[in-house]
């Protein structure tokens, strides 16, 4: 993408964000559409470990979920003020993410793939086993954020945070992408022998962004956890993190516009079809299914891609 | 002072000895040219030189510092670039966005002035975007300075990679069969970008079947068979070796 | 103390006799094509359901495991043919989501056909536990010992001895020199499918009576089968034996003599230590890239 287009989209993005909730007749509408806008913040991070880096990782819902918990740790048990405890449980995962990071991104394909798997599914198990720490399968819940004495409380002005930290998000990931570090990511993608060739430590450039995306997902769960007021360990399910990769996948791999309507998509999905619990599994594969084979990148590029080729010819 | 010095270099894949006691020596300023059979070990010297694979024995020695199993990442800091006998193009970006990629090195590469968008980052991004395109009218590809690298011929994707290759300034610059797959007047074109690159100082060693260009551009010539040097020497000395004429150049009648 | 050892051995051999079979699984798929089946685990779950809502049914049950069986073939092959063969060449990414979304897929439709409560089996002999050396072993168990034997003595046969069997480890071992001797890769591909999910099926009707058959039972049995693949080397059918059999082992007596409650953090464990530490797993080659 060139940065034209990046600023005319993230200026398209921030007035959607700021206009759409001219059409909500409701404050569950509001509900609805921040929890989209916080699984779009994390599909923008995982988007650049995927989509730009062209890495994997199917364990993704577990770093949200400790993101969660560990706002919720710190605030309901042991009392530090909710910035700081979003701070510290950031810095675990990134920790965390280091230390795994490095042996795994050195696997590739699938492998790398079941790695992250793994990871994620110890840190469902785990929370749902630690229940003196982390009230066990039945969750826990979460004091309200509030900084400076400010509390963010309600719907709306949920709402405006989470929009706000949206655009924040995707300007962050746009620059990102057009830097020399963002060039070195994709060249990673492009052609691992010939990044190192060049000068890149391929190695590193890979555990970094895995490590960004984990910050990102991170981050948001703790904003999910103040929001909702409740965690459960089932936000680090294999299913939630299959769903982050299908949102991705389907929204558009290397476009952060792309992740975020994956995202929203998603999210929006299960709103509009009543009843779609029971679907929700045979939709949810039958779109990863349909998406690699027909729409392999993703709905965004594809459309770019048509409306180019309609504009030559 | 040779530039890059390889002494009795060997590598051995399970049983196979792909080098098999080697040495020679590369003089800066000169274009060399290695030749041989396939499978005589030309790109397995190259990716040994390159760090993509660790000698077996021997030592390799660019300006008289060790580099044998050095990660490549670390030799494009020192002056060694290359290019690749099968394309290693960046298919995922545009073409000029390739060259600055070769330039990787000498960029502010820190995450958190990226993530910012800091003023200097975009202003050096500026820059080398301007120097890039440059480059690619140096190699003669100016014409798709603003194109996805997926949209660009054969041709003009051999010469992106050696564009990418000149971005990152390098003392030595290794071309692993530049003229594969073109047509004459391509294979010319590429002649002529060889032999701007050698004077502007740049020391060239090429892999090449083509021997016409091999002939007419080379300083000196290496051949290589089964792993091993077979003869090295001037252009008229190698085409005369009764050696090398059985071996390659087929026997004479 | 002994006897406590040896219940937990026993019961650790069979499961892990299960995922042996799942191990084999992936295997033979990934042999035929470099591609990591997600879906393996619900070749098992799709075999005891199936059988197991037939025996309710009515239908005597050496009939209904050889429906259930022959259905989960038809449905392994069916995956074959619309979800990873239009996607051959689409590369290692798009296969993995898209087995994954088959796993997902199939678990959705078996919802929506079965339900989401617990089904069971009548064991095949009897439910009279035999006293072993002073532990207790159920005679189902020496069922899942035997079936699973004799399948891994079958399939020897099938690699070894018949025609199309060698066929397919030729097409592992060099897909296009296979392909031109004229054997197809696409038949190959297919075929390994259908044995992949008659592995499976097999193994979640014999296993059924002991742990019941649930919808969800897919996931965990097929990423344990994947952990028995990769500690004993992805591609070598001895090592997802051997694999199985140690993953079962370790998770019960770690189960047993640990905590149970992280009995399946167990595999996934065993995955990312293997991964990390010896990523060709006991009996897998090292590969070497070409540029």
């Amino acid at each position: 993408m060139t940065k034209r287009s990046h600023r005319f989209g993230l200026l398209g993005l921030v007035a959607i964000i700021a206009m759409a909730p001219l059409g909500f007749p409701n404050a569950y509408f509001y509900d609805v559409a921040t929890t989209a806008m916080i699984q779009a913040v994390v599909c923008v991070g995982l988007n650049l470990l995927i989509g730009y880096a062209g890495q994997i990782s199917l364990g993704h819902a577990g770093f949200f979920a400790l993101g969660a918990y560990g706002s919720a740790i710190l605030t309901s048990r042991f009392g530090l003020p909710p910035l700081a405890a979003l701070a510290a449980s950031a810095l675990a995962v990134v920790t965390l993410a280091f230390v795994l990071g490095r042996p795994i991104l050195k696997l590739a394909g699938h492998t790398l793939a079941m790695a992250t798997l793994g990871i994620g599914i110890i840190i469902h198990i785990v929370l749902k086993t630690e229940s003196w720490l982390t009230g066990g399968p039945d969750g826990m819940s979460v004091d309200p954020f509030s900084v400076l004495g400010l509390t963010i409380d309600g719907d709306r002005a949920w709402y405006w945070v989470c929009g706000f930290l949206l655009a924040l998000a995707v300007w962050l990931s746009c620059n990102l992408i057009d830097s020399p570090v963002g060039r070195a990511l994709r060249a990673v993608h492009g052609s691992e022998v010939a990044a190192q060739v060049a000068g890149i430590d391929t190695g590193r450039t890979k555990l970094l962004v895995f490590v960004v995306s984990a910050v990102f997902a991170s981050l948001m769960g703790g904003v999910f956890a103040h929001k909702n007021g409740f965690v459960t360990p089932d936000l680090a399910s294999f299913f939630r993190s299959i769903e982050l990769v299908t949102m991705v996948v389907l929204g558009g791999m290397a476009s952060s516009f792309g992740a975020v309507a994956g995202a929203v998509i998603l999210t929006l999905l299960p709103q509009f079809l009543a009843g779609f619990e029971d679907y929700e599994a045979v939709v949810l594969g039958a779109i990863m299914i349909g998406t690699m084979i027909f729409l392999p990148k993703g709905l965004l590029p594809s459309i770019k891609a048509l409306a180019r080729r309609r504009v030559r010819s | 002072m040779s530039l890059l010095r390889v002494e009795a270099l060997a590598k051995e894949f399970g049983g196979i000895h792909a080098i098999e006691d080697l040495s020679f020596a590369v003089t800066p300023g000169a274009i060399h040219s290695i030749i041989g059979p396939n499978g005589a070990g030309k790109t397995t010297l190259f990716n040994l030189i390159t760090g993509l694979y660790r000698p077996s024995s021997g030592r390799i020695l660019f300006e008289g510092s060790e580099i044998g199993g050095v990660k490549p990442c670390r030799l494009a800091a020192l002056g060694i670039s290359r290019t690749f006998q099968n394309l290693q193009i960046f298919f995922n970006m545009t073409a000029i966005e390739n060259v600055m990629v070769g330039h990787h090195r000498h960029l502010d590469r820190r995450f958190l002035p990226s993530l910012f968008h800091l003023p200097a980052v975009a202003r050096a991004d500026r820059a080398l975007k301007a120097h890039c395109v440059e480059l690619m009218e140096f190699v003669g590809i100016g014409g798709y300075a603003g194109a996805e690298a997926g949209e660009l011929p054969y041709g003009a994707l051999k010469r992106l990679e050696i564009a990418r290759a000149l971005a990152a300034r390098p003392k030595l610059l290794l071309l692993d069969e530049p003229a594969a797959g073109l047509n004459p007047t391509e294979a010319r074109a590429i002649d002529e970008v060889i032999q701007r690159v050698a004077a502007s100082g740049v020391t060239v060693v090429l892999v090449e079947h083509d021997m016409k260009m091999v002939m007419g551009i080379s300083d000196h010539v290496l051949v290589l068979d089964y792993g091993r040097k077979l003869a090295e020497g001037s252009p008229a000395e190698v085409r005369a070796n009764p050696a090398v004429v059985a071996a390659y150049l087929g026997i004479q009648p | 103390m002994a006897a406590q050892l040896l219940q937990l051995v026993f019961s650790g051999l069979t499961s892990g006799a299960i995922y042996a079979l799942a191990g084999l699984g992936f295997a033979i798929i990934y042999n035929a094509s470099n591609v990591i089946n997600f879906a393996q685990g619900e070749f098992i779950m799709i075999g005891g359901m199936a059988a197991a809502t037939l025996v309710a049914a009515g239908m005597p049950l050496p009939l209904a495991a050889l429906v259930a069986v022959a259905g989960t073939m038809l449905v392994g092959m069916v995956l074959e043919k619309l979800a990873v063969e239009p996607a051959r060449e689409a590369g290692t990414m798009a296969i993995i989501i898209i087995t994954i979304g088959a796993s997902i897929l199939l678990r959705g439709l078996a919802q929506l056909a079965w339900g989401k409560g617990f089904h069971t089996l009548p064991a095949f002999s009897g439910e009279r536990p035999l006293a072993v050396a002073g532990a207790t072993l159920m005679p189902q168990s020496l069922w899942v010992l035997g079936v699973v034997v004799a399948v891994i003595v079958a399939l020897w046969w099938f690699f070894s001895r018949t025609l199309f069997g060698k066929a397919m480890l030729a097409t592992s071992y060099n897909r296009l020199a296979a392909e031109l001797v004229g054997i197809g890769s696409r038949r190959v591909l297919l075929a390994a499918f259908a044995l992949s999910a008659l592995l499976g099926a097999v193994g979640g009707v014999v296993v059924t009576p002991i742990t019941f058959a649930n919808t969800d039972a897919g996931i965990m049995l097929g990423l344990k089968g994947f952990a028995a693949a990769v500690l004993g080397g992805l591609g070598s059918g001895l090592g997802a034996i051997v694999g199985g059999l140690i993953v079962g082992l370790v998770e019960a007596l770690a189960a047993g003599t640990l905590s149970s409650a992280y009995k399946d953090a167990i595999a996934f464990v065993i995955i990312l230590v293997v991964l990390i530490f010896m990523p060709q797993g006991l009996f897998g080659k090292k590969a070497v890239d070409r540029v």
